[in-house]
C-alpha cells in the first residue's frame, strides 16, 4: 500500500462523492418542467461516444509504441477484443478474452 | 398483495441475471485486482458499496497507487462519470415521483440499471417504482458479493495477476466500438479519440485527461449545431 488507510478511505470517499454528484446533481437542478437548453441537448448526444474514445486512450497512455515491445501486448489484445466483438457482439466475452491474450503476453511470451 | 410482490421481485430478479453475469466476474477482477495493491476484500467490497461505479472504480487503482490527491481523484470521478447526467435527465419522469425509493434508485443508477429501467413499460405506477427498485438492489448486490468474492479468493488462492488489469481497457474498448457501430456516433467518438491522443501527446499521460475533456467540450459547443444535424 503506498496510502495510509486514513487516506486511502478518504480517495475512496472522494471518487464515490464524484459519482453521486453525477447522479444527484439531475434531479437537483432540473425539478418540475425546466427546459434545457438545446445546446445542452446536443452536448447529451455527443459526449458519452467521445468520453469512451478518451477512455480508451487514457488507458494505454503509459504504453511506449516508439521502443521494444511496440506495445505489440496491447495492440494485439485491442485487435482481439474488436474481432471478438464484432463476431459475437457479447461484451463478457470479448472482454475477457482480450483479458486472456493480454495475459498471456504478459505471463508467458514477453517474459 | 403478498402474491403480487414476490411475482415482482421474481420478474426483477429475471431482468437483472444478464447483469449479473458481468457484473460478477467483473466484480471479482475488481476485488482481484484491489488485493493485488494491498487493499483486502473489505476494502474492495466497502469501495463498490459507496460508488457502485465500475470504470472509476477500476480506475481508481491508480489513485491508490500513487500520490495522495483526493481532488483530482474527485475531479477524474466528476468527468469520467459525466454520462450519469445524461442517465438522470432521461430517466427524471420515472424516478422523480417514487417516494421512499428515489434517493436509492438515484443513488444505484448505473450503466446497466440505466439500460434496463429506462427501457421498461409499467402504466401502474406503484408496481413500477417497486420493480425499479429490485432491479437496481439486485445489481447492486451483485456488484458488491462480486468484489468482495474476488478479493476472498485473491487472499485464498496463489494466482498470477498480471495483466488482469487489460480488463479495464478491454471494457472500453468494447463501449467505444458499440458507439461507433451507430453511424451517428462516429464523429463524436472519433473526435473524443483524437482530442485524447493530443492531449497526450502534448501534455503527456500524467495531465491528459483534464485538457482532452476541455478540448472536446469545445469542439461540442461551437461545432454541435452540426454535428448533431
Amino acid at each position: 500500500m503506498q496510502l495510509s488507510p486514513y487516506q486511502a478511505l478518504i480517495t475512496i470517499l472522494a471518487v464515490s462523492a464524484g459519482v453521486m454528484v453525477t447522479r444527484f446533481l439531475p434531479f437537483i437542478l432540473f425539478r418540475g418542467e425546466k427546459k434545457m437548453s438545446p445546446k445542452f441537448e446536443n452536448l447529451k448526444e455527443l459526449i458519452p461516444p467521445a468520453m469512451m474514445g478518451l477512455l480508451v486512450v487514457y488507458c494505454l497512455k503509459d504504453v511506449s509504441f516508439t521502443s521494444p515491445p511496440y506495445g505489440i501486448a496491447e495492440i494485439v489484445s485491442v485487435v482481439t477484443v474488436i474481432l471478438l466483438h464484432l463476431w459475437k457482439r457479447n461484451s463478457l466475452l470479448s472482454i475477457f478474452g482480450g483479458v486472456a491474450v493480454y495475459m498471456t503476453f504478459l505471463q508467458f511470451i514477453l517474459k | 398483495m403478498k402474491e403480487d410482490n414476490k411475482s415482482i421481485i421474481r420478474e426483477a430478479f429475471t431482468l437483472s441475471v444478464p447483469v449479473a453475469t458481468g457484473f460478477l466476474p467483473l466484480g471479482a477482477a475488481f476485488g482481484i485486482l484491489m488485493h493485488s495493491i494491498g487493499y483486502n476484500w473489505m476494502w474492495s467490497a466497502f469501495f463498490s458499496l459507496v460508488a457502485f461505479a465500475g470504470s472509476i472504480q477500476y480506475l481508481s487503482i491508480s489513485f491508490l497507487t500513487s500520490a495522495f490527491n483526493p481532488i483530482n481523484a474527485f475531479l477524474v470521478s466528476l468527468m469520467v462519470n459525466a454520462r450519469h447526467l445524461f442517465y438522470g435527465i432521461s430517466l427524471m419522469d420515472k424516478y422523480k415521483d417514487s417516494g421512499k425509493y428515489k434517493n436509492f434508485l438515484i443513488f444505484g443508477m448505473c450503466d446497466e440499471t440505466f439500460s434496463i429501467t429506462s427501457s421498461l413499460e409499467i402504466a401502474d405506477r406503484k408496481k413500477r417504482d417497486k420493480m425499479n427498485f429490485y432491479i437496481t438492489l439486485f445489481d447492486y448486490s451483485y456488484w458488491v458479493a462480486g468484489s468482495a468474492i474476488g478479493g476472498l479468493i485473491a487472499g485464498g488462492v496463489k494466482f498470477n495477476t498480471m495483466g488482469m488489469d487489460f480488463a479495464l481497457t478491454a471494457l472500453f474498448v468494447v463501449l467505444f466500438l458499440e458507439q461507433m457501430l451507430k453511424k451517428k456516433n462516429r464523429i463524436p467518438g472519433l473526435t473524443g479519440l483524437a482530442a485524447s491522443i493530443l492531449s497526450l501527446m502534448v501534455f503527456g499521460s500524467g495531465n491528459m485527461i483534464i485538457p482532452a475533456m476541455i478540448i472536446i467540450l469545445v469542439v461540442f459547443f461551437f461545432g454541435g449545431d452540426r454535428l448533431c444535424s
